[in-house]
């Protein structure tokens, strides 16, 4: 099938708030590329569990998608339409199954070197359509924080390494009760300026607080789910024949139920956890590769102005039998390693954050939890600059505000 | 590597992250050449080297690759000098340095490697049990020279490698090609059963980039009984001996060493893959890999200038068999994966060593990863033929 020859009944198993959208852009989608409809259609299937955010971007690129004569679109969509696809990618079903069209597409791309010209045309078109068409201003500015190192008594890894350059290292910080600190600061902003979906914390580990109008996402809290999935993957391994494309495509599959995700309280949020773990690579055995993973989504799709990502110690590497145990046996901890993850999980954390707007105006903090270290980064905090000074992390704190 | 398309679109916002990245980076090529201490390339025109004083023995190539891109960041950048001691205080001084090595085809490690294997890009599945397409540099080896099936091996990390000694190609193929040596399956197998195997489990992860693969062995690699003939190696020293190993790549090196004292094979190629763990997103346990394979190569090197065989015959080449995608690439997640093809993920760099080749010297112009095969062509005297290549002239 081409996009031309799309209609309303292509799209009858779609959702309802998907279908609506769809059917009322088919005429747009019709004049547009085989090898960009599906990138977009890979968006608007699941646009009835898309956070407001993305909501927001989808319309943003159909009303600027809408402003363009019909040439200015053709060249819009030129470097897709001019790559070369295969017949079977034709012959897929894209329109019920965008995500396994677009790994096929990935793969042709390669193989037949064309990702690199499908890479700079789609840094291209996005930059085209980000650049036309305001975002709104900010309700308060961002402010991210991670909270790195729990356990860890002695280091002598040089953290903040990437982070130093862009804010000031404190040496001294006073930091009692500093979790329950930086949860009571989430909280309070929530408050302040309520926005769905617009407040998150995520944690390695237990919740410290749960404060209302504050998203919450928990590795230890998902342990079910978890080993939920990972008895589902090791079926998979274990057949008789295993196929990687297959795993992949059967984990994208996967629907909230089958691994007890619940979806009657938010099926929103369900679903983005569900993305996490048959998504990420490392998020179902690694805390600290969760939590890095969940703050990037969060930020990505979600684009909260605060976020407090809270890094936990994650189990010593083993076998791929060994970490799918975890529901067999404890696993064993490494702090050590866990803070030299964490302290790279802080520093993307930050770069995804600065990618949103009003990177001009964002806070961020990162701290050595029980430690008197941290760095904070922001438009009131110098640059690669060291203070030995005693400092009260509600002081560092209320310089963000 | 799939699905990955989708994210181009993802997460292109504002210019800060990339401003933040040209704030902080250096001219990588100047950067390469101060932290080496190297001349340039243009010394190629000045004393000669010291392939005169060479005696006239047969020439010999060990090639160690690391699948498992490392970047700049973490091995020649300031904060990754601390990873790489070796290479850079013992081998880098011995070693003509080349700052851009690229990498134009697939970013997946088994076809990668069969690519630079070839010499040419090959593009089948990456995770598919099959031969590369194009002529290996072990058929062009063994064909051109005359040489028999012992004089050159392959010690791969990855069952899924047991089909990179010799390729599907026509004219070569079945019977000229390569052995290969897959130790962790050899582990396996030697573990006396019901034993205690919690002791080897560290050394038996398979493949990173999808975990859970465990390939369909089809390939013409060695098993147990055969290595303990040809190496002279007991199957109970062999898993002994693992037990004091930290990684598989420890155990590729400890049996490639064994390889080079029982048959001291004239073309012997190494691939490590610890690195390749940070597509688990855990970068301690990534920077672990870099600097195992950092020890490995000074020990590599050590163990050919302590041979009889080796010394003062041997050309060493290095070489990541690609990057890690970039800090700042908004479709990837920094080095956990290689995924967008951009420039950080497909440039890489090479070090060559040995008799001939100039020391202390770094090579800014680019040259590309399937350009090692006709050089090591140059340097045995085969022709690789349908590699799509060129000899690299300052090694050659």
């Amino acid at each position: 099938m081409l996009p031309n020859q799309l209609t309303a009944e292509t799209f009858s198993a779609y959702p309802p708030e998907a279908k609506r959208l769809v059917v009322a852009q088919l005429p747009l989608l019709r004049r547009l590329p085989l090898a960009f409809v599906p990138l977009l259609l890979r968006e608007l299937i699941v646009y009835d569990w898309k956070f407001p955010a993305e909501r927001r971007d989808l319309d943003r690129q159909f009303t600027w998608l809408h402003s363009l004569s019909p040439e200015q679109t053709a060249k819009a969509v030129a470097p897709f339409s001019r790559l070369t696809l295969s017949e079977s990618l034709e012959k897929t079903d894209w329109v019920n199954q965008p995500a396994i069209f677009t790994e096929q597409l990935t793969a042709h791309l390669w193989k037949t070197h064309q990702i690199d010209a499908f890479r700079a045309g789609a840094v291209e078109y996005v930059a085209a359509y980000s650049g036309t068409s305001p975002e709104g201003s900010l309700p308060a500015p961002r402010l991210g924080i991670a909270v790195i190192g729990q356990s860890v008594r002695a280091n002598d890894y040089r953290l903040f390494r990437k982070l130093r350059p862009h804010g000031v290292y404190y040496s001294k910080v006073q930091h009692e009760n500093g979790l329950n600190i930086l949860v009571d600061t989430l909280k309070k902003r929530a408050e302040a300026a309520p926005l769905p979906y617009g407040h998150w914390y995520i944690d390695g580990g237990k919740f410290a607080a749960t404060p209302d109008g504050v998203t919450h996402v928990s590795y230890a809290a998902l342990s079910p789910v978890r080993v939920a999935l990972q008895g589902f993957m090791q079926k998979i391994y274990e057949a008789s024949v295993f196929d990687p494309e297959a795993f992949r495509t059967r984990m994208a599959q996967t629907r909230p139920e089958e691994i007890g995700l619940d979806t009657a309280h938010d099926a929103v949020l369900s679903r983005f956890q569900l993305s996490l773990l048959t998504e990420g690579s490392g998020t179902q055995v690694f805390s600290t590769t969760f939590v890095q993973w969940a703050a990037r989504e969060a930020l990505r799709r979600a684009q909260p102005i605060t976020l407090l990502a809270h890094f936990t110690p994650r189990q010593r590497e083993n076998t791929m039998d060994e970490l799918l145990s975890e529901a067999r046996r404890p696993p064993e901890l490494d702090p050590q390693g866990s803070l030299i993850d964490a302290d790279m999980g802080a520093y993307y954390t930050w770069l995804n954050q600065q990618r949103l707007s009003g990177a001009d105006d964002a806070g961020f903090l990162v701290w050595f939890e029980d430690q008197p270290e941290a760095v904070a980064i922001g438009p009131r905090f110098a640059r690669g600059k060291h203070s030995d000074a005693p400092v009260e992390l509600r002081e560092l704190l209320a310089q963000f505000v | 590597m799939m699905s990955d398309v989708v994210k181009h679109f993802g997460h292109l916002r504002h210019g800060s992250p990339r401003e933040v990245a040209e704030a902080i980076s250096f001219n990588r090529r100047n950067f390469l050449r101060a932290v080496t201490g190297a001349g340039a390339a243009s010394a190629i025109f000045g004393a000669s080297p010291l392939r005169g004083f060479v005696a006239p023995r047969r020439k010999k190539v060990v090639v160690v690759t690391f699948g498992g891109g490392a970047r700049d960041d973490e091995t020649f950048m300031p904060d990754g000098q601390e990873n790489i001691p070796h290479l850079l205080e013992e081998l880098i001084p011995q070693a003509t340095f080349f700052t851009q090595v690229v990498n134009r085809g697939i970013l997946g490690h088994y076809v990668a490697t069969a690519s630079i294997v070839t010499g040419a890009y090959e593009t089948f599945n990456n995770f598919a049990s099959v031969p590369p397409d194009n002529p290996t540099v072990f058929e062009y080896f063994r064909r051109d020279l005359n040489r028999p099936a012992t004089d050159c091996w392959v010690v791969a990390p990855s069952n899924g490698f047991a089909r990179i000694g010799e390729s599907g190609h026509k004219s070569f193929g079945p019977g000229l090609g390569a052995g290969v040596l897959l130790p962790k399956r050899l582990l396996s197998a030697a573990i006396p059963a019901g034993g205690d195997d919690e002791r080897y489990r560290h050394l038996l992860n398979d493949n990173y980039e999808t975990p859970l693969f465990a390939p369909t062995l089809t390939g013409k690699q060695i098993e147990l009984g055969q290595m303990v003939d040809l190496l002279k190696l007991s199957a109970t020293d062999f898993a002994t001996h693992a037990r004091s190993l930290a990684s598989a790549d420890e155990l590729s090196v400890y049996v490639a060493k064994h390889l080079m004292t029982q048959l001291s094979p004239s073309l012997l190629w190494v691939t490590l893959h610890d690195i390749d763990v940070a597509h688990s997103g855990t970068f301690s346990l990534y920077i672990d890999g870099i600097r195992r394979c950092d020890r490995l190569c000074g020990e590599l090197w050590q163990a050919i200038q302590q041979n009889p065989e080796y010394a003062d015959q041997t050309t060493m080449f290095i070489l990541p068999d690609f990057g890690r995608d970039s800090d700042i690439e908004s479709g990837g997640n920094g080095f956990q994966h290689h995924r967008t093809g951009d420039a950080v993920s497909r440039t890489t760099w090479m070090m060559v060593l040995g008799p001939g080749i100039r020391q202390n010297v770094v090579v800014d112009r680019p040259i590309e990863s399937i350009d090692l095969v006709p050089t090591i062509g140059s340097i045995l005297g085969f022709d690789a033929r349908d590699s799509r290549g060129k000899p690299v002239a300052e090694v050659v």
